[in-house]
């Protein structure tokens, strides 16, 4: 069913009794086996204050719309959410609440910060019907606990998020990608750290093995890009590597194709995300025997395409860092959890928090691989 | 204010209680003489003080464990400190409570330059923890005021903010991971030396949740490289509502500066006679800095002094060099000294949409009238958290009183405007008792669900954050517990 209002979503809750599977545009892969409960219908923006940066919408608000509204005035989401659904084979809406539910932040998470780092406040109900507020619309605030973070990524195992509050920035004048071409993994990961150890506020960083090619983005007004980019491509002359440099167009389309890992798209396999620190990267690439893979966040990020049913984790073994199985081939080889599973003490808190939140258990408790 | 009646049972118990402390920890770390406990009595809001039963100062992870698996086993309240600079009075012990300083524990365990990152000891203060990487040209962005004294522990427990937190955020935003001990003495880590840990985000939920979840021992960090070079632009508007706007359409033209602070009046009057910055007198003064190259910088200072200047400013003063820099920066850098050679004052924190200002700022100018008590407000402009000064005479009875009644005024009138009670002080026993004006009792059960879920006793800092009603029954639980 879809609810149209906060006060639908309370009674559907309520009276709900057997599992519910709440979902947006259901594009991010979250939803589980229950009864479909759908937040999409609870939509609209009721405030945008471009000059104090904030926007606050309805959870089911398609991002689209809110990207639009966000355009008008130059501005736009800073942590560059991406759009699933070409990597997962869906199609549907994509929702501000999805968003945030599954805290989706893109190559400028980097610089940035994610999808979390931007929210501001929320409004949701929890398993027993409570209609509950958290932070709000100012871009500092610690008064009490932050549920806000809690409910970011939280992928409806806690509540129903009917509204976010959320901070905006502005669309910078310009932007500029330099390329480097020719370097091996190590190399490109090394090329990766200079560049972001440099005081030149590179915005996204990645290497896409398959083309020996690396990324690096750079965004502002027009001649701190182009006096950024020179000193980027001394600091780099280094490594050896071919340097060219694209301009704002074709740098848009390079960053929305990684930020979708559109090499990936119509390819089979199983799609992992690993999280680790970006100079471990290439040995825990190695490991992995992936048929294909891509870094992001200068390596922080590794997209890996596996074999149906491949154990990731078993042949990674222990780092600073966690896998999670974002898209399987099929279903009858799911019995990998999708999230990394957690140590006793973190798990005991996890559990705490969701009999808590919803004791009955009726919201998505395998969107945090509880059940294996 | 009020704080809950200490537990005579626990204090009867305090001989057993310190033996097995000291049985347990080294030679030093159990303080209970009564003249040495008082240096433990209040933190940096001195308007409140009580020496607790005993401090205790362990050099360790294992130690603190020890410390909270002991106190627990003993239903004895832990009352967290790192610095003891809260202005919230975060770590104000009870007489029944046990405090547990990580003042001893600052060292630097790692520094990883090539991913950004270094983790601490939580002991460590702030500027010690920049001062360690900054020969390398790197830096710790979240800067409170108290950065001098202030620790790492106690920014994670207040979410701590700063003037820079307009481009580089707030602690929560450059916290990638905690070693934590739980009240029981248990050890859990959160996240790491990567980015997002998976799995809820129990980080963003310790963070800021002021030393009642658990105590943070280590933190890995995030550092950033050093910009090339910051300089600020000084402008001065004879109408606040005229300033607000300026802010408004500098944000709105894309530059995003690094700070953006804003002093009204009475606080440029107080700053100027004690410090001689030079600055104009008008109704309202804005210091915007801006980072980059020297190219880089004169571009953004042109675009933003031509959106000054479509406002009639009285006085527009760009830098042009670090002596020029330190002189702009020298006023509002004292206001908070300057204010206080007039008087005791009081410094809130509430935040407001930065539309908002104008309203808020004639609201405050009304009710000070009305409280015939002087304020000045400093501001962090562009991201709408005040800070009110309310000067009162601690020696003069019931203008203690009068000030937190004007305070509070204040803070709702906060709320009131879209904004919150506290943006970067945390709530403490200062606002504790305001949080109804801000939350709804579901709003708040929820939080107190997380409390119970992490501290099950309700042993850690209980009597702080919640009104004291609503945490009736859920305190003290732990006494009854080792009866």
């Amino acid at each position: 069913m879809t609810v149209t209002s906060e006060a639908e979503l309370v009674e559907a809750i309520r009276s709900a009794q057997a599992p519910l599977s709440l979902r947006g545009g259901n594009t991010r892969g979250m939803a589980g086996p229950g009864a479909d409960l759908s937040l999409a219908g609870l939509r609209g923006i009721s405030l945008y204050e471009p000059g104090a940066l904030t926007l606050v919408a309805q959870a089911g608000t398609p991002v689209s719309e809110i990207e639009t509204t966000l355009a008008a005035e130059g501005q736009r989401l800073a942590f560059e959410p991406m759009d699933h659904r070409a990597l997962m084979g869906c199609s549907g809406t994509p929702t501000i609440g999805g968003v945030f539910a599954a805290n989706v932040s893109g190559p400028r998470r980097l610089a940035v910060g994610a999808a979390r780092d931007f929210l501001l406040g929320v409004r949701f109900v929890d398993g027993q019907g409570n209609v509950i507020k958290n932070g709000g619309r100012v871009m500092k605030n610690v008064t009490g606990y932050d549920l806000v973070k809690l409910m970011a990524g939280s992928r409806g195992s806690l509540g129903a998020v009917t509204e976010v509050s959320l901070k905006v920035l502005p669309t910078p004048e310009t932007s500029a990608t330099l390329v480097l071409s020719g370097l091996d993994d190590a190399a490109a990961i090394a090329a990766m750290a200079l560049a972001m150890r440099s005081p030149f506020e590179v915005t996204g960083a990645a290497h896409d093995p398959a083309q020996g090619r690396s990324f690096l983005r750079l965004e502002g007004f027009e001649t701190s890009v182009s006096y950024r980019t020179g000193r980027l491509k001394d600091l780099l002359a280094a490594t050896g590597a071919e340097l060219e440099v694209l301009d704002a167009e074709p740098s848009a389309t390079l960053w929305r194709d990684l930020r979708d890992v559109a090499t990936f798209h119509g390819a089979a396999g199983d799609v992992w995300r690993v999280h680790c620190r970006p100079t471990e990267a290439p040995a825990l690439a190695a490991k992995a025997g992936a048929e294909a893979h891509l870094y992001d966040w200068a390596g922080g990020l590794i997209w890996l395409r596996m074999a149906p049913g491949t154990d990731l984790r078993a042949r990674l073994g222990r780092y600073d860092g966690h896998a999670t199985l974002l898209r399987a081939e099929s279903a009858a080889q799911t019995l990998l959890p999708r999230q990394e599973p957690e140590a006793p003490g973190v798990a005991r808190l996890t559990a705490g928090l969701r009999a808590k939140f919803d004791p009955r258990g009726i919201f998505n408790a395998e969107a945090l691989a509880l059940t294996p | 204010m009020q704080m809950p009646t200490p537990d005579a049972g626990i204090i009867a118990r305090k001989a057993r209680v310190v033996a097995r402390l000291r049985a347990a920890l080294p030679r030093n770390a159990v303080i209970d003489d009564p003249h040495e406990t008082r240096a433990y009595e209040c933190d940096a809001l001195t308007a409140y003080k009580c020496p607790p039963l005993a401090v205790t100062l362990p050099a360790s992870t294992q130690e603190v464990s020890t410390v909270l698996r002991i106190c627990h086993e003993e239903g004895v309240p832990v009352v967290p400190r790192g610095s003891g600079t809260s202005l919230a009075g975060g770590a104000l012990p009870t007489a029944d409570s046990v405090v547990l300083g990580v003042a001893r524990m600052a060292e630097v365990l790692e520094v990883d330059y090539d991913n950004r990152l270094m983790r601490v000891q939580t002991g460590r203060t702030n500027l010690s923890v920049t001062g360690a990487v900054e020969e390398d040209g790197f830096f710790y962005a979240p800067d409170p005021s108290s950065q001098l004294a202030c620790a790492i522990a106690g920014n994670i427990a207040m979410n701590s903010g700063g003037a820079h937190c307009l481009k580089y955020g707030v602690t929560t935003n450059n916290l990638l991971g905690v070693t934590m001990v739980m009240m029981d003495g248990d050890v859990v880590e959160i996240g790491g030396g990567y980015m997002d840990a998976g799995g809820l985000d129990l980080l963003g939920l310790v963070c800021g949740s002021e030393g009642q979840l658990g105590v943070v021992t280590e933190a890995t960090l995030r550092i950033l490289p050093k910009p090339e070079g910051a300089r600020p632009v000084l402008m001065g508007f004879d109408d606040n509502a005229v300033a607000g706007a300026c802010v408004s359409d500098i944000i709105k033209a894309g530059v995003l500066p690094v700070a953006i602070e804003f002093m009204d009046r009475p606080c440029i009057e107080a700053t100027e006679a004690f410090a001689h910055a030079g600055y104009p007198m008008c109704e309202a003064l804005l210091i915007v800095e801006v980072e980059g190259s020297d190219a880089e910088i004169d571009h953004q200072l042109a675009l933003i002094t031509e959106i000054a200047r479509r406002h009639n400013p009285v006085e527009l003063r760009e830098s042009t060099s670090a002596e020029e820099s330190a002189a702009i920066w020298l006023g509002r850098k004292s206001a908070f000294g300057a204010m206080g050679q007039i008087n005791d004052y009081m410094c809130l924190d509430g935040t407001i949409p930065v539309n908002e200002l104008p309203m808020v700022l004639r609201r405050i100018g009304e009710m000070s009238d009305s409280y015939g008590l002087k304020v000045g407000n400093v501001f962090h402009a562009g991201d709408g958290n005040m800070h009110p000064l309310i000067l009162f005479d601690a020696n003069k009875p019931g203008d203690l009183e009068k000030c937190e009644a004007f305070g509070a005024d204040i803070l709702r009138l906060c709320v009131e405007a879209g904004g919150c009670l506290t943006g970067e002080h945390g709530v403490g026993i200062e606002k504790r008792d305001l949080m109804h004006v801000q939350y709804a009792p579901a709003d708040l059960e929820a939080q107190l669900a997380v409390k119970d879920v992490f501290d099950p006793a309700w042993l850690l800092n209980p009597a702080k954050v919640f009104p004291l009603d609503v945490t009736e029954g859920r305190r003290g639980s732990g006494a009854s517990v080792a009866a």
